[in-house]
């Protein structure tokens, strides 16, 4: 228990689960010292914002509610799509931008719910990858709006908050993304100590049990599918503001895999997992292709086997395990 | 040799209490297999009925159907007044029928007072709130806990409930199941798995609850069954063979005959 004295009432017990531990602010503090330390990576910074902020949607999913997709980089896509488009055909504003891509992310996340929702376990995989791939080969057909393989042109986006230009240097995309990343993490950390949090626990738990208890997961699992569509919306919208690209490889399949991939890495189901899992990936791919442009998969094959064979719930799950133990001597 | 199915005319004053939950011509089968056949049942308001049987009688078929997590193939279930028969599981729930399962089916990763305050809050259908902290809502939480004291969990509430001794397990079954605030209390085998000495702990927790409460329980043990139900349905071959008070279960030649003088449970 995190509470060093015993709660003297159930109330107060629970509100001590959700205060801020203070390795959550040294984390954060961290997330700071690219600025100071390494002005020359603030872009890759940025990247590993954007990754975590993606692999926080599917860990509300995959780690809360037990659904796992294979095709998350549809919402992904959607949200990098539709910010890069609204930038395109309607003004360059970066926040109003996010907020459509959000809202339609999370529109089309509602709308395939209701099939996702049905399902469980393979069926359910195979679901979320065919409705990724779709999506993909559909931008990937529809080249008068998207561009197609060329990649969506002519995105053009203001200076943040009409005062901060996005340079070449990154401080402004770091600085964006990080902020986007702060407020959204700090949601989905409301949400988790929610009623509704409890409630997604407990069908991660045990699906078969919710309905004796009188719940309609199915309702559940359709809210918190569409959150997740619209926070995967929001990596996606920030990628395409901050690079000013979109290419087709928002949509692919090598996306939706490598963001399972750091979820499972950092731990799922533990807010954090998303975050360390994401920084991990994004940091070894860069040192990796630097030494191996071609071979660098090879080297995240053996950290995931590896992970995942000594540490079930990931380098987070390992770290905590380590730390209750040293903790209980 | 007695009638296989015969309605005992009990002058029991329950007998003549409102129905709490009734089954009208119940019948399943899987293939040619026959798990139900024709079942018609009244539970009074306020009864404890023992549901027993041979293994493989359908009892817990019986429990499924009622509580909708098999379709029967034909026969209807009324909970008061109003048909149930093809109502989703979770909205029978919602109208106060609540079950128990035989094997533990619980929530191994949260602890007893999340649990049950996860069934209040879904009752209380504030399990949709994701913009508050859970704390908030102090009421929900102090009903949870209250029903956790009341099943003698109290001093193990903020412990994970994969590590609570088999019996505690049990008793947090029946907690979850009162956290729905049921009317009819459906409880497959409430003690299975706990050593004797302990199950009586448990029919205790059972015997205190509300008698507004109706309650249908499978039970092996005949002790446990004579001593705490006020009915008993005997269930062969997925039929109800025969129903009536303890005494008149207990002087039926049949019943003897076919399963308590062949089969020895408990």
């Amino acid at each position: 228990m995190p509470a060093s004295a015993a709660p003297s009432t159930p109330q107060q017990y629970l509100q001590s689960l959700s205060r801020w531990h203070p390795i959550e602010i040294a984390f954060w503090l961290a997330t700071l010292t690219p600025f100071l330390l390494f002005p020359t990576y603030l872009s890759l910074a940025s990247q590993i914002a954007v990754a975590a902020l993606f692999a926080l949607s599917l860990d509300l999913i995959l780690g809360y509610a037990g659904i796992v997709s294979l095709g998350h980089a549809a919402f992904f896509g959607i949200g990098a799509y539709t910010a890069g488009l609204f930038s395109k055909f309607v003004w360059g504003e970066p926040l109003s931008g996010l907020l459509v891509a959000t809202a339609m992310a999370a529109l089309v996340g509602y709308a395939s719910s209701f099939i996702v929702a049905r399902f469980r376990h393979l069926t359910l995989i195979m679901i979320t990858l065919g409705l990724g791939l779709l999506l993909a080969e559909a931008a990937n057909s529809a080249g008068w709006l998207t561009g197609g393989s060329d990649g969506l042109q002519g995105v053009d986006i203001w200076p943040l908050l009409g005062l901060f230009k996005f340079d070449l240097y990154g401080t402004t995309a770091y600085a964006y993304s990080l902020s986007v990343l702060f407020v959204v993490f700090l949601m989905a950390r409301r949400l988790i100590n929610s009623p509704f949090g409890l409630a997604l626990r407990g069908i991660r738990e045990n699906w078969v049990r919710m309905p004796a208890i009188g719940a309609d997961s199915r309702s559940h699992i359709r809210k918190v599918y569409t959150i997740s569509a619209g926070v995967a919306g929001i990596a996606g919208a920030v990628i395409a503001q901050t690079t000013s690209t979109v290419s087709l490889e928002a949509l692919s399949f090598e996306r939706s895999a490598d963001v399972l991939v750091m979820l499972v890495l950092g731990g799922a189901g533990r807010l954090y997992g998303g975050l360390v899992g994401a920084a991990i990936f994004m940091i070894a791919r860069d040192q990796f292709s630097g030494i191996a442009p071609q071979f660098w998969y090879f080297w995240i094959g053996i950290l995931l086997i590896a992970v995942v064979m000594l540490l079930p719930n990931g380098i987070l799950g390992g770290l905590s395990k380590i730390l209750a133990r040293w903790r209980g001597r | 040799m007695s009638a296989p199915a015969h309605i005992a005319p009990s002058k029991d004053a329950i007998a003549n209490r409102a129905i709490a939950l009734a089954t009208r011509g119940l019948s399943m089968s899987f293939g040619s297999l026959v798990v139900a056949r024709d079942i018609d049942l009244n539970l009074p308001v306020g009864a404890r009925y023992a549901l027993i049987g041979p293994n493989g009688a359908g009892k817990t078929t019986l429990i499924n159907m009622m509580t909708g997590m098999l379709a029967p193939n034909s026969g209807q279930i009324f909970l008061g007044d109003e048909a149930i028969t093809h109502l989703e599981p979770q909205d029978r729930v919602r109208r106060g029928l609540a079950r128990t399962f035989q094997i533990n089916t619980l929530f191994a990763g949260l602890n007893p007072l999340e649990a049950v305050t996860l069934a209040v809050i879904e009752r209380r259908g504030i399990a949709g709130t994701f913009w508050q902290n859970i704390a908030m809502h102090r009421e929900a939480i102090e009903e949870a806990h209250g029903i956790l004291v009341k099943l003698r969990l109290g001093d193990c509430c903020y412990q994970p409930t994969r590590e609570l001794p088999y019996g505690r397990q049990r008793l947090l079954e029946i907690a979850l199941a009162l956290a729905t605030k049921p009317k009819v209390l459906l409880l497959d085998e409430p003690a299975a798995g706990v050593p004797q000495d302990e199950s009586g702990d448990i029919f205790e927790v059972v015997a205190s609850l509300s008698d507004d409460l109706t309650l249908l329980f499978i039970e092996h043990d005949m002790h446990v069954v004579f001593r705490f139900a006020s009915h008993i349905i005997v269930l062969v071959g997925g039929a109800v063979f025969a129903q009536g008070t303890p005494a008149e279960i207990a002087a039926d030649t049949g019943v003897r005959e076919v399963y308590l003088g062949k089969r020895k449970h408990g």
